[in-house]
């Protein structure tokens, strides 16, 4: 009685969660000549081509992969250096490089967006220079993708024996040479994470980005402007497709992860033979 | 190698001073000039005229992460209680929408309550009347716990799977009936997840300012609307703006110290009891 409750209960969940994505999906291949969101006039391909068909689209898209490209690589290299010397730091610089890390994270993010968008502003105002665009993009993207960096890279900095390093240099070894073949291969799981967090986080940001983009177009800006339309079902088209990439590039991880966990416990019970 | 891993934080310390610790100042800046940049009071008493957007904004918020809450907790503990195969794949499924962009999310359930929407049509097709839904302030409470209830459930699931079955069994041991044993010993142990499932939930709930323009029509502005009309909307205002950011920040931090108080409070408790 009581699984069954349960399990009832899961379902409803999952049916919220769902049901709207769903609904998404399925009326991404509504045929009608209304282009109603919500009358079903047959299948149809006609919304996909029109989207692959659509300039701005793709435009908005390859800024997207751009900016989040170049922000994760340069908030985890960034990132990196950071954490390591945080970590080197004695308690009270620590702690207040840690509430500057925090802060952004805690921070509504429209404040941050908002705040950056008044660093730029009155920077172009004293200095000159080009309004609000990429580089403005650029600039805050890696911003709030730092602290999810050092915050991912920081555990495994403090999981790692100092004297490691230390060794490496006993040996002779020159420190960026130590660095390279001791510490990093030691930290790189949290660099790794680092890494896919920043793109994610980039790819997905919509509220910062809104208010540092000027009139560059990211794919989040554009399907808002897209939203205010009121009929729009290449947006249902867009959001499949999106979905379809995510779930493929999940299955892929997850797999993969599975593979190597099972290669990892051949290993273990063969060196335990 | 202290000293030269030291510096090697320093192009971050210069990053963060420009981009976060700068912008910030301006907003102080902004909120307490006019727009010739003399000092004036005058923006943060207009900020006085909005409280009631203040309130809605608190009051929705509020009533999301309630219910977020609400129905986040029963499903936390279902998957706690799972085995950890199962548990994995339930994980995933509740974060799996937060990787569809939440415009896209939120722009779903303006299809589904719609006058003319999914819901109505269903709603007619069985012969019963037909229920406004879309731009009321329930559409907004509903969207905010659409997109934020994932950041409850995963908190949540985290401490409910670290706690010790043995002291459940003890206090059943001890003659507590099932009641008991959630009000006093699973509540008190995954309060650290209460509160940042909370924390998690209402920061961003209180500040959208997306989900109330889609969901919520005109009528049911919020701070983050408020917020956007003075920087890129038509009642352009970037000094009343940063007094209006201002104060919401002091709100959030005042709530967060709120909570990280009873936290506190709890967690001392809770050790005690363990004594």
């Amino acid at each position: 009685m009581k699984k069954a409750g349960a399990r009832i209960y899961t379902f409803l969940i999952f049916l919220f969660l769902y049901a709207p994505i769903l609904v998404l999906i399925v009326f991404s291949f509504n045929d009608s000549e209304t282009a109603s969101r919500t009358v079903w006039g047959g299948f149809s391909l006609r919304w996909y081509r029109k989207l692959f068909e659509d300039r701005l689209i793709l435009e908005a898209l390859c800024n997207t992969l751009l900016i989040a490209v170049v922000s994760a690589a340069a908030s985890t290299v960034l990132g990196t250096m950071a954490a390591i010397g945080i970590n080197s730091m004695k308690r009270l610089p620590r702690r207040v490089m840690m509430n500057i890390t925090n802060f952004p994270m805690v921070n509504p993010e429209i404040v941050t967006g908002v705040s950056l968008m008044l660093l730029f502003v009155s920077a172009v105002r004293l200095f000159g220079g080009r309004s609000l665009g990429m580089g403005s993009l650029f600039a805050a993207h890696i911003t709030f993708c730092l602290p999810y960096v050092i915050l991912s890279v920081l555990p495994k900095l403090r999981q790692m024996d100092p004297n490691l390093y230390e060794a490496a240099q006993d040996l002779g070894c020159p420190p960026v040479k130590a660095f390279f073949k001791v510490v990093l291969p030691e930290i790189m799981p949290g660099v790794v994470t680092g890494l896919i967090m920043a793109f994610t986080l980039s790819i997905d940001d919509f509220v910062i980005s809104y208010f540092t983009s000027g009139t560059t177009q990211t794919l989040p800006i554009y399907i808002y402007s897209m939203t205010r339309k009121r009929i729009s079902p290449e947006i249902n088209a867009l959001s499949t497709v999106m979905f379809a990439v995510v779930m493929v590039l999940l299955i892929i991880i997850n797999a993969r992860n599975a593979r190597e966990r099972k290669i990892e416990k051949a290993q273990e019970r063969h060196e335990s033979v | 190698m202290k000293s030269e891993s030291k510096l090697l934080s320093a192009p971050y310390t210069v990053w963060m001073t420009v981009f976060i610790v700068l912008p910030m100042l301006l907003v102080g800046y902004f909120a307490f000039t006019d727009k010739s940049g003399s000092f004036t009071l005058e923006n943060i008493l207009n900020v006085g005229q909005y409280s009631n957007v203040f309130l809605r904004s608190i009051w929705l918020g509020a009533v999301a992460t309630v219910v977020s809450l609400g129905l986040g907790y029963p499903l936390a503990y279902i998957i706690a209680k799972m085995n950890a195969r199962r548990q994995n794949v339930m994980v995933m499924l509740v974060m799996l929408p937060m990787w569809m962009n939440f415009l896209l999310r939120t722009y779903a359930w303006m299809t589904l309550l719609e006058d003319n929407g999914l819901i109505n049509s269903a709603l007619a097709a069985l012969g019963l009347p037909r229920i406004h839904m879309i731009n009321t302030a329930g559409a907004v409470v509903l969207g905010m716990v659409y997109n934020y209830i994932p950041y409850m459930i995963l908190p949540l699931y985290s401490v409910l799977t670290k706690i010790d079955k043995s002291v459940i069994e003890a206090a059943q041991d001890l003659g507590a009936n099932d009641r008991e044993v959630f009000l006093k010993v699973i509540m008190p142990l995954s309060m650290p997840g209460i509160i940042s499932g909370v924390t998690m939930v209402f920061v961003p709930a209180v500040s959208t300012f997306i989900i109330s323009k889609m969901l919520g029509g005109g009528g049911n502005l919020l701070i983050g609307d408020l917020i956007d009309m003075q920087f890129l909307g038509s009642a352009y205002n970037p000094n009343l703006g940063s007094a209006v950011s201002l104060v919401l920040m002091v709100i959030i931090l005042i709530c967060m110290g709120i909570m990280n108080q009873f936290d506190d409070g709890e967690a001392a408790e809770g050790g005690g009891m363990l004594i």
